[in-house]
């Protein structure tokens, strides 16, 4: 029984121009379909990540998960107590003019649950004093740290990361990441975690679906699909990264900009870039079997 | 530091006024025509005396009162209706939005002083002639409040707008918390700032106002003058060699005015945690 699922979830923003000039020039309404029919399960304990380029829909995937978003279509249910999110920029997550003994208490008192503030900021390695300060005080990882402290205070057992740690310096992601990990294994919590940094995903993830242009391409264990990528897309992403074995392992960039949102490709939305694309692929969305959204994969022919 | 002390002093020569002044400039009997047109530095008259015989000094701090009281509440009033209806018109969008930002477009394209007559103009008729005198006051103060309340709602409307993006505030509702409850707690601290700022100028904008009303005679009564009313009068002997009745009380003014400005400076640094 999975913890959270999401059953054919679509989210539409209405990017129109004001009803005054629509009405002049007769131009329809515009909506840009930031999440497609995605479904996906996550299970109790583990960590889901999702990775995708810029404008694939993971953030606004998060956003409906943990419902900042209605869906405009499709359901997303959750069967645990609670979900929190940790935001991405941890100088705008936290209110400027609060003091970090009330960010995290905020939780406390509107959820009703019993914590304690010291508690928490050991948990997440600040010390207790810390609660007096305000969040310019911090740094950014240790703002970071107070924004894992104030989602623990709801007594979350889903967190939905959104790229928790690509504000920060390299070095000080790792930290904030072992923390991540250690608190999922003491507390039991069940993670969502967007990210772009298919390093950082390799690190924490058991599971990672991949979107492209708001559609989930690929669902796979990390080790699966790390080894063996089925997906044309995911195979480009995971032929860009940086090889640090320096194996000589020929690096190819990736080809070609994601497509406008607004006016999505005919057909499967990767086929203007994809190397095996044909007719088919042009004129006919690919439906999600067997763990990956792909013709050519469906067919065999990669 | 020297404003606050400045404008302590401001206040308190206008709240204690009746203890200070060498008289009671509001009393009828304090007026004297022989006494009219002292010099300042005449013997019992340190600032002179205006038209009506009265001492300079005792009417400007009396003047001071009637209009620091006056510039106050309407600015109090003109803020808690723009920023209330600034907070809600950001942070709900839409045609909530739309609606308030029309009407408040509307406002704008008439001069303040006009809608403050208009108000004042249609409390005067529909009142009875009996409780004007009483009510003379508060008319003025909602007159010019209700003339003053776009500036605010529009600037805490704009910063709203970039607040409401703002992660801690998404944070704070994934936590639960209501609308109303973001909007006081979250966004209103963040957004106060500036509109200390404008609240400070709009004092003075707001003395200047009623000095206006009261010269159009729609204002405070010509027995208990402000400075604005004070600054009037002595314009008609500026030429006839008075001087000191038009110039003190517009010294008071200014230094009211600026003080109260260097006051808004302060408490906009005092209330900002990245300088404390």
């Amino acid at each position: 029984m999975p913890l959270l699922s999401l059953r054919g979830v679509s989210r539409d923003f209405d990017v129109s121009r004001p009803w005054l000039d629509r009405a002049l020039e007769h131009e329809p309404r515009r909506f840009l379909r930031a999440v497609d029919g995605v479904d996906l399960d996550v299970n109790p304990g583990e960590t889901l990540a999702l990775v995708g380029e810029s404008g694939s829909g993971k953030s606004t995937l998060a956003r409906l998960i943990v419902g900042l978003y209605a869906p405009t279509s499709g359901a997303v249910s959750f069967s645990g107590r609670r979900m929190q999110m940790i935001f991405q920029d941890p100088y705008a997550s936290l209110n400027p003019r609060w003091r970090v003994r009330d960010i995290i208490a905020e939780p406390m008192r509107v959820l009703q649950t019993k914590k304690e503030v010291s508690d928490l900021l050991r948990q997440v390695g600040l010390a207790p004093e810390d609660a007096e300060r305000y969040p310019h005080e911090f740094s950014g990882g240790q703002r970071q740290r107070v924004s894992i402290a104030r989602a623990l205070a709801g007594e979350p057992d889903l967190l939905v990361c959104d790229e928790p740690t690509s504000a920060l310096d390299v070095s000080v992601q790792a930290q904030i990441l072992n923390l991540m990990i250690d608190l999922q294994r003491r507390l039991g919590l069940t993670y969502v975690f967007i990210s772009h940094n298919l390093a950082v995903v390799s690190q924490v993830a058991d599971r990672v679906g991949v979107m492209y242009l708001g559609r989930i391409v690929e669902v796979a264990s990390a080790k699966a699909l790390f080894s063996h990528p089925r997906h044309p897309y995911t195979r480009m992403l995971l032929d860009a990264v940086p090889d640090l074995e320096l194996s000589g392992r020929p690096r190819t960039p990736v080809a070609g900009e994601v497509p406008n949102p607004l006016d999505p490709p005919p057909g499967c939305p990767f086929n203007p870039r994809c190397p095996h694309a044909n007719e088919r692929c042009r004129t006919e969305k690919p439906a999600f079997i067997d763990g990956v959204a792909c013709h050519a994969v469906a067919e065999g022919r990669i | 530091m020297v404003a606050a002390t400045l404008t302590l002093l401001c206040i308190a020569g206008a709240l204690f006024a009746p203890w200070i002044a060498p008289q009671n400039p509001f009393d009828p009997a304090s007026l004297n025509l022989n006494e009219a047109f002292h010099r300042p530095g005449s013997p019992g008259y340190p600032l002179g005396s205006d038209d009506q015989g009265r001492d300079l000094f005792s009417t400007i701090l009396y003047g001071a009162r009637i209009s620091l009281g006056v510039g106050l509440a309407s600015v109090l009033f003109a803020l808690l209706l723009g920023v209330s209806l600034g907070l809600v018109s950001g942070y709900a969008g839409g045609r909530i939005d739309a609606f308030i930002m029309r009407v408040a477009d509307v406002q704008l394209s008439f001069p303040a002083i006009l809608i403050a007559l208009l108000v004042d103009g249609v409390a005067r008729v529909s009142l009875p002639g009996v409780v004007q005198g009483s009510i003379a006051i508060p008319v003025l103060i909602l007159s010019i409040g209700v003339s003053g309340w776009v500036q605010y709602a529009r600037t805490v409307r704009g910063l709203t707008l970039v607040e409401r993006e703002k992660e801690y505030v998404q944070a704070a509702r994934v936590i639960g918390r209501r609308p109303l409850a973001i909007m006081v707690a979250h966004v209103l601290p963040n957004v106060l700032g500036p509109v200390l700022v404008i609240a400070t100028i709009h004092i003075a904008t707001a003395i200047i106002t009623e000095a206006t009303l009261s010269f159009l005679g729609v204002g405070v009564p010509p027995t208990e003058p402000s400075l604005g009313t004070l600054i009037r009068v002595g314009n008609d002997f500026l030429f006839s060699g008075e001087w000191w009745i038009a110039l003190f009380p517009g010294c008071a003014l200014v230094i009211l005015v600026l003080s109260i400005n260097l006051l808004g400076d302060w408490l906009r640094d005092a209330l900002n945690p990245k300088l404390r």
